[in-house]
């Protein structure tokens, strides 16, 4: 896995996209797709290419459980910008995503009413 | 330990169990914890249930060769490593030799924002992984209540450890789950109600300024088990729990005779001293020679070349060494030899259950042939009546079925009226049971000896008095005076009037044997007197026959002169008749 990056650095990295998410999920769950569907909707109307959106399968790679502390699934870890946030869920929650991810959306709520 | 079963529960098939390895509790469990299958282990605070469960892997692995998990939710691997480090326990080692696995697993809330739907699975691969990756039969879940301050989903987390549990169950693991004590409850989440084959209590609680820790099994399916609680201690070899009882009364008696080292006293029993392998209480006031009596039976079993356990809890060993040789028990060269060893402590350094597990220890160390505690009376200064008293019933058990001799001295305070603490506390216990005391007289003190109970034996019934002197114990023989047994000066008096009785039956004889010997010297005088009377008479007779044997034969011969000088005419008669 990518080393973690301190997010003062990470603020200042020009190379990689402003957003660095890991997805660990279980194989093909319920919970799992629909926690990649949500995420990627979520990354692609607020984060069009300032991201990048790793999705790891922990039931083809164990020993990473214990390694990323993980206990919920589906997970996603934010490594950059800033404090590194965790999430548990299927995303279906998109208001405490976004304000986990810290993005700030005035136009949020019109959004929401606008997918739906 | 023994296994509890007897030859019918033998003979039924019996839930196969995982043993723990922890002293006593796999005699309580009869076995062990079902293999394969959750046990609940909860208790407040400090009461050693991660200790339990960490000791419960690592004996696991130690002793029977399986490999654990252990996943904590509360402490780090180094944590953990550092805490038991002091009980012996490698982890960092173990980990390894991959025989151990421990998985630190951090539980913040504040890190962990919920945002839909999920599951615990990646807790199941975690654990998954670690158990297959070393064989894993043993799983320790410390404290998995943890997970309720992480995730604020309740619904999601019950249906998720019930998962779990069924899960670890088809995996076959034994696994060991920790929880806190709630209130009212068994545990504080609830627990109880996921995992219910076998549920073990741990409590820590205070008496008097005396903590106690207590532990027991509140079920066990599908076995039967211990039911009452169960004293156990956290000490420097780990957990151990001790039965209160022993579970069989049913231990192999010996018909030896051990030698009490004091010969008369050996004598004042049928078989000459008391049987091996059973316990003498040795009970008196104070100054009544009981550490004497003990040792001088400690100093007689090392001379058989069997070894002895001394516990004392009054004197320094040094000290107990220089008292004894002042009255001739030199215990210096037989601890020296090995035979001997003394352990000295005070009562109170300890509370009663870790007496007790120090005295198993060194039994089980030292291996003696007799045990010797003096006094046990002083441990009520630790515990209550009850307690001393089962406490007492464990070790008179435990040595016992170990066929140890054990002689127990206890000091009776009469004047407290203490007394009821041997006769309800032990005496009913011990197979024999020597008094020795003081018998007060005019204006001194006497020390007595009896025996009040000798089981399987007859037994003198009589009060002995006895001295210490510098040859060791020695009992003075009975001597009977007008009123019965006495003692003391009163003995030295009649002692002495005996001798004077004596002395005047002895002067009396003499007297008589000089009064015959006069006799018979003057009979004898008097039987030489007539004999030479008697001789003198008869040599007189024997002179006059001799002078008339001379006068015939002159005349004889001159009437032959006679006849030679005129012939002899026919028909004259013969010289005899002409003499006439």
């Amino acid at each position: 896995m990518e080393p973690l990056l301190d997010p003062m650095d990470a603020s200042e990295e020009p190379i990689g996209p402003e957003y660095l998410l890991h997805l660990y999920i279980t194989g093909a769950t319920p919970n799992s797709t629909r926690a990649v569907r949500n995420i990627k909707d979520i990354c692609e109307q607020h984060l069009k290419g300032r991201y990048e959106l790793l999705i790891i399968d922990v039931y083809q790679q164990p020993e990473l459980a214990q390694e990323k502390d993980l206990i919920g699934v589906p997970t996603l870890i934010k490594m950059r910008p800033g404090l590194v946030r965790r999430m548990v869920g299927d995303f279906s929650d998109r208001e405490r995503v976004l304000k986990a991810l810290g993005v700030v959306p005035p136009p949020l709520a019109t959004d929401r009413f606008a997918l739906e | 330990m023994q296994e509890y079963s007897s030859s019918v529960a033998s003979s039924l098939p019996q839930l196969p169990k995982a043993p723990t390895g922890i002293e006593g509790l796999d005699e309580i469990t009869e076995g062990g914890l079902p293999k394969g299958r959750p046990t609940l282990i909860c208790g407040s605070a400090g009461c050693g249930k991660t200790l339990m469960g960490i000791e419960f892997l690592v004996r696991g692995i130690q002793d029977y060769n399986e490999p654990g998990v252990l996943m904590a939710f509360e402490e780090t691997g180094d944590e953990l490593a550092a805490n038991v480090a002091s009980l012996g326990f490698d982890l960092k080692d173990l980990q390894a030799r991959k025989m151990l696995r421990v998985d630190h697993v951090h539980v913040d809330r504040s890190e962990i924002e919920e945002t839909g739907e999920y599951d615990l699975e990646g807790l199941f691969i975690r654990l998954g992984h670690a158990i297959d990756s070393i064989g894993a039969k043993r799983v320790v879940l410390d404290t998995i209540e943890a997970l309720f301050s992480g995730f604020p989903n309740q619904a999601v987390l019950r249906s998720e450890i019930r998962r779990l549990f069924r899960w670890l169950k088809d995996k076959g693991v034994t696994t060991v789950i920790t929880a806190e004590r709630g209130d009212g409850t068994l545990t504080r989440q609830g627990l109880e109600e996921y995992v219910s084959d076998c549920v073990i209590l741990l409590d820590n609680r205070v008496i008097d300024q005396i903590t106690t820790r207590r532990l027991r099994i509140v079920k066990y399916r599908g076995s039967t088990h211990g039911t009452n609680e169960y004293p156990y201690l956290i000490s420097e070899d780990g957990i151990a729990v001790l039965p209160v009882t022993s579970l069989r009364l049913d231990h192999e008696v010996s018909d030896e005779v051990d030698s009490s080292g004091v010969p008369a006293l050996d004598e004042m029993f049928g078989r000459r001293g008391f049987y091996h392998g059973s316990s003498v209480l040795i009970t008196g006031t104070a100054g009544t020679a009981k550490t004497t009596l003990g040792a001088a039976f400690a100093q007689e079993v090392c001379k058989q070349g069997k070894r002895c356990l001394m516990f004392v809890f009054e004197e320094s060993p040094q000290q107990l060494i220089r008292n004894m040789r002042s009255v001739g028990i030199d215990l210096q060269p037989l601890i020296e030899q090995g035979l001997l060893r003394i352990e000295a402590s005070r009562p109170t350094v300890n509370g009663l259950e870790r007496h007790l597990v120090t005295i198993h220890r060194l039994v089980r160390e030292f291996k003696p042939s007799a045990v010797v505690i003096d006094p046990i009376s002083n441990l009520i200064s630790v515990g209550n009546i009850n307690e001393v008293r089962s406490m007492l019933t464990r070790l008179i058990d435990y040595l016992k079925v170990n066929n140890i001799t054990a002689l127990f001295t206890a000091l009776i305070n009469t004047r407290y009226n203490q007394s009821e603490m041997t006769e309800e506390g032990v005496s009913s216990l011990v197979d024999t049971w020597i008094s020795v005391r003081d018998l007060e007289g005019i204006g001194e003190r006497n020390r007595g000896l009896s025996i009040l109970k000798s089981r399987g034996m007859a037994h003198s019934n009589q009060v002995r008095e006895f001295v210490v002197t510098e040859r060791g114990v020695e009992l003075l023989d009975v001597v009977v005076g007008p009123t019965g047994i006495v003692t003391g000066a009163s003995r030295l008096t009649q002692q002495l009037q005996q001798h004077a009785q004596a002395l005047a039956a002895q002067q009396e004889t003499d007297r008589r044997d000089r009064e015959l010997e006069r006799r018979r010297r003057v009979l004898e005088a008097n039987i030489a007197n007539l004999r030479t009377e008697f001789e003198s008479v008869e040599e007189e007779l024997r002179q006059i026959n001799t002078e008339e044997q001379n006068r015939q034969q002159t005349l004889s011969s001159g009437n032959e002169r006679i006849a030679a000088a005129n012939p002899p005419r026919y028909n004259a008669p013969s010289a005899g008749e002409n003499n006439k």
